[in-house]
């Protein structure tokens, strides 16, 4: 892999995750369990795909082969795509959507604040825009997280079966690729294992408010950086890239 | 509250939005929430979405203390006598704004 071919990889992931969780939160729209929070979870959807395009079309430019946001996004095959898989995973219930936000936001909140201040001047404009959006999102999800975990035995239970859910994703999130090395080196890429100390703080604040034991946990699973997804990808995928392959002159 | 005919249903919100260039928070609408915080959440991702506030206050809908429709007549039409209680006899200085 060349450097360019590692620095490309690296803003597609970032781009990548962003744009998968706004299709899946994209998902609840008129489905919530309020129309309060049908708005909620559809804004921080809108967020999503702000910022996912902004890394697109900086990946498209970087490649130099013509591709742009619309390009990689829509005409872009499973394998290819380098989202965590914990951004993937079906939205479940409320329970497990939030426990999925609070892991990612809080994940994403401490990237941003590490990459705004990147080398690569175009990546850390594009973070100090989207650290302000994601500082929202985060602290959402973790007021949910106190809600239903100190809520009723009810949301008590779908909170934690949620979460019992996505813990295996968690590891995936901090780990480094072969490719980023010397990104990280060069001050463009943030050292993912660094982030991962300010993640457990914030998971071992918001628990303890919650009333939550700390998780134990179970083995990861990991792949997603490489283009091995799980199944639910696939079907994401053909839902959103759908309209612009079979109509590909449609404009809004 | 024991006579609510849905129990499960969030409390009713009323929301107040200062926008920009306002000088006093609106009344902007409603939203349902558990509590005051999450109202405030639900507030901002409902009415403020296109810029439109710098503050936001919300309240209990069942906090606020209102006149009686019925008495309006008693409450209201006293006042409808008494021109003289507005200012129109002053001469407000040009560069006084907001009056």
């Amino acid at each position: 892999m060349t450097a360019n071919e590692a620095h490309f990889d690296y803003v597609l992931r970032l781009a990548d995750d962003g744009l998968i969780l706004s299709q899946r939160l994209g998902e609840w729209c008129g489905h919530a369990p309020a129309l309060e929070t049908d708005l909620s979870l559809t804004n921080i959807a809108l967020d999503l795909i702000g910022q996912a395009t902004l890394f697109l079309s900086y990946a498209g430019e970087m490649e130099g082969k013509g591709r742009d946001a619309d390009k990689l996004a829509f005409h872009r095959d499973v394998t290819k795509y380098r989202n965590c898989l914990l951004v993937e995973q079906p939205n479940g219930d409320f329970g497990r959507t939030i426990a999925r936000q609070f892991i990612f936001s809080t994940y994403q909140y401490a990237l941003y604040q590490q990459l705004s201040s990147s080398t690569d001047r175009r990546l850390a404009e594009i973070a100090a825009k989207a650290l302000k959006e994601t500082t929202y999102h985060a602290e959402l999800a973790a007021e949910w997280v106190v809600r239903l975990g100190d809520g009723t035995e009810e949301s008590n239970r779908r909170l934690k079966d949620g979460f019992e859910w996505c813990w295996r994703f968690v590891e995936e999130l901090f780990v480094t690729e072969p490719g980023d090395a010397a990104l990280v080196s060069a001050g463009i890429a943030v050292d993912a294992a660094k982030l991962r100390p300010a993640f457990d703080a914030v998971l071992a604040a918001t628990f303890a408010e919650a009333t939550l034991p700390l998780p134990k946990f179970p083995r990861p699973v990991t792949g997603g950086r490489k283009g091995h997804h799980s199944e639910h990808l696939g079907h994401l995928l053909a839902e959103m890239q759908f309209l612009p392959r079979a109509y590909p002159d449609a404009v809004w | 509250m024991a006579n609510d005919p849905r129990p499960n249903e969030w409390p009713l919100w009323e929301v107040f939005i200062r926008a920009k260039h306002g000088l006093s928070h609106r009344h902007a609408g409603s939203v349902h929430a558990p509590d005051g915080d999450i109202a405030l959440r639900h507030a901002r991702d409902t009415y403020t979405r296109r810029m439109e506030g710098v503050s936001i206050w919300v309240i209990r809908s069942s906090d606020i203390v209102a006149s009686d429709p019925g008495a309006a007549g008693p409450t209201f039409e006293p006042a409808e006598s008494k021109v003289y209680r507005h200012p129109t006899f002053y001469i407000v200085p040009d560069h006084i704004k907001h009056i």
